[in-house]
């Protein structure tokens, strides 16, 4: 379902050029439970954007679910992003001015779904989540693992094809960082294709594939 | 995104943050509000101009006739023989004017006198309340008998009726044959201090020879300009000098004036338009701000999927719900203050409509045109670079 090529990012700060990849291909199909490790500044975040419609590469091919996505207008990208992927970030990022429900039903207001519809689905996917008690919370109401199970929510609400998690349980503590992986286990096996950036090797064992990356190249590609 | 949703959003951006929105919107409130107070002043005074000449009476020319000496001066039977075979003329009448002292046992009122004819009721369009007009025999003849108006009526008899009893005008007794109905202010001031008497009497008791005003009443508005080019025609061969005589055309001074304040409203109106600008800056310089603070809410809402349509079209309703908000408002305050001016300078106030539409129209423009830089600022942020941003 996945497959990069050579793919390649260069950041220009000033006059200086960052090489955050520097040519990394791989491949991987639909239902996989992939890991992504490496030391901090390897590049992996920038992957992850990458594969999650958030950025262009400076070089190489990306293709997404049958498209060459690395040729698509933006917002065409915004559809893609829109429709085929969930995103959780390390830092939740929910709006702060919305409830949890209206945080989860963002993805389908951008999709043109009523309002009945979009209430329904979010409220459905919050009660996955195991939040169906807390829709009308704000999210400074919220505990980080209750935010974070927001975001998965939110990420999930559209029924993607593909979850990137870069870093999801960072910033929780281990037992609802655990939480959080046990979510991410059903929704994998649900079907959906789970790639996650995590610095925790308890976290990555529990992945059927781990990606080593390091200085911008792949360094170890394993199935467990 | 559907336009409810859109529009919500908005709504809940701008009461997030209600001192700044308010202010924001209390600026559009000003320009809106200068605008159409400014109109609806401007309108009102010349509603009151215009109609204080008409009052004079419709299709009216008054012909007056400069100079000194017997020689610039007409009878009363020239001025009928200079008007006479004049298409389309309705009434002409010779007018002499002084003051006069009434009396009437032992009140006395200061009143301007006016010499007429039997015309001089159609010429000006004036209503009797109660008696008689002049007739031709009362001219002819010399008669002494007076019309009074409201005023003098008031100030000699009080509420009885005054016809058919005697006043003195200048020690000079008079009948009074009628009462003129109340008119209230000309351009002259108020015609309700008048005595109407025959213009052959009036000359004798002025002791002057010799009308040098006179009224020509038009059918209709075409006619006035043919019976004012045919009177300029012959008095210029009477008197062989132009600056000898002068054609007042009420119609044409009324187009003038309405000319006039229909420059001076636009360009007052104008003037308030710019402190509408001013508003719209304010606009663009809080949606600015408001595109800096939400930089991250942006990003986040591009990574699910928003395009830059969407976030486009988020921070145009935004700025245009600011200005539209500004604009009802203005629009209300506008036409409060308009009233309040408009009854302490005593002039009608005349709501301008129009005016509001295109206040309103304006606002929005102003809000939108002002909010697409921010707007596209917004749009164009890239979702990762927006999410990064603290
Ligand atoms: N927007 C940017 N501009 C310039 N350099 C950048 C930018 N984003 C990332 N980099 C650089 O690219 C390299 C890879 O960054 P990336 O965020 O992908 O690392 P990472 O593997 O996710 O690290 P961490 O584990 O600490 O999150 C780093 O050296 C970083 O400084
Ligand atoms: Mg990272």
């Amino acid at each position: 379902m996945i497959k990069v090529e050579d793919l390649r990012k260069t950041y220009r700060a000033g006059l200086v050029e960052v090489h955050a990849l520097r040519g990394v291909s791989f491949e991987i199909d639909r239902g996989e439970y992939v890991a992504v490790v490496g030391p901090s500044g390897s590049g992996k975040s920038t992957l992850m954007h990458l594969l999650g419609c958030l950025d262009v590469p400076t070089a190489g091919r990306y293709i997404f679910d049958g498209v060459e996505v690395s040729a698509l207008r933006e917002d065409e990208l915004a559809k893609v992003r829109n429709r085929k992927i969930g995103f959780v970030f390390q830092s939740f990022h929910l709006l702060p001015r919305l409830t949890a429900l209206e945080n989860v039903e963002l993805p389908l207001v951008y999709r043109g779904v009523d309002t009945a519809t979009r209430r329904e689905r979010a409220r459905r996917a919050l009660e996955m989540v195991g939040l169906g008690a807390r829709v009308q919370h704000y999210p400074n109401e919220l505990s980080g693992g209750e935010q974070q199970r927001v975001a998965i929510a939110r990420a999930m609400v559209g029924e993607p094809v593909l979850l990137l998690a870069d870093e999801p349980t960072g910033n929780l503590d281990s037992r609802t960082g655990a939480e959080v992986l046990d979510l991410f286990q059903r929704i994998n096996d649900a079907g959906c294709t789970v790639i996650m950036v995590t610095h925790d090797l308890n976290a990555a064992s529990r992945a059927k594939r781990i990606l080593r990356i390091r200085d911008g190249l792949l360094e170890g590609d394993e199935r467990v | 995104m559907d336009f409810a949703t859109s529009l919500k959003i908005g709504l809940k951006a701008i009461l997030s943050n209600r001192l700044r929105s308010g202010l924001t919107i209390l600026g559009v409130v000003i320009g809106v509000a200068a605008v159409i107070g400014v109109v609806a002043v401007a309108q009102g005074s010349q509603r009151q101009v215009t109609s204080q000449i008409e009052s004079l009476g419709t299709y009216l020319l008054t012909v007056s006739i400069r100079g000194r000496g017997a020689d610039r001066v007409l009878t009363c039977d020239e001025v009928m023989e200079l008007t006479g075979g004049i298409d389309g003329v309705a009434g002409v009448s010779p007018v002499v004017t002084g003051s006069a002292t009434a009396k009437y046992g032992t009140r006395k009122y200061e009143c301007t006198l006016l010499g007429v004819n039997e015309q001089y009721a159609t010429v000006r369009d004036l209503r009797l309340q109660t008696g008689r007009f002049l007739t031709q025999l009362d001219v002819s003849t010399r008669q002494k008998v007076a019309l009074l108006g409201q005023n003098v009526v008031t100030e000699l008899f009080g509420l009885s009726d005054p016809v058919g009893k005697e006043v003195k005008l200048n020690g000079q007794t008079f009948a009074v044959i009628g009462v003129l109905a109340p008119r209230g202010g000309g351009p002259a001031g108020t015609e309700d201090d008048q005595v109407l008497i025959p213009v052959t009497s009036a000359e004798r008791l002025i002791g002057r020879r010799g009308v040098s005003t006179f009224y020509v009443k038009g059918r209709d508005k075409e006619s006035v300009g043919q019976i004012s080019a045919a009177i300029s025609d012959r008095l210029y061969r009477r008197f062989r000098d132009e600056e000898a005589y002068r054609i007042f055309d009420q119609t044409q001074m009324l187009e003038t004036i309405t000319n006039i304040s229909q420059t001076l409203t636009l360009m007052l109106a104008s003037i308030a338009f710019i402190s509408l600008l001013v508003g719209g800056i304010g606009i663009m310089n809080i949606m600015l701000v408001s595109v800096v603070e939400r930089t991250r809410e942006i990003g986040l809402r591009k990574a699910v999927g928003a395009t830059r349509r969407d976030v486009m079209r988020q921070f145009l309703i935004e700025s245009a719900l600011l200005s539209g908000i500004g604009g009802v408002v203005g629009i209300i305050t506008g036409a409060t203050l308009a009233r309040g001016i408009a009854s302490a300078i005593k002039v009608p106030a005349v709501f301008p409509w129009a005016g509001a539409g295109i206040a309103i129209a304006l606002a929005l423009a102003v809000g939108i045109g002002f909010g697409i830089y921010p707007a596209s600022r917004a749009a164009n942020l890239e979702p990762i670079e927006a999410l990064r941003t603290e």
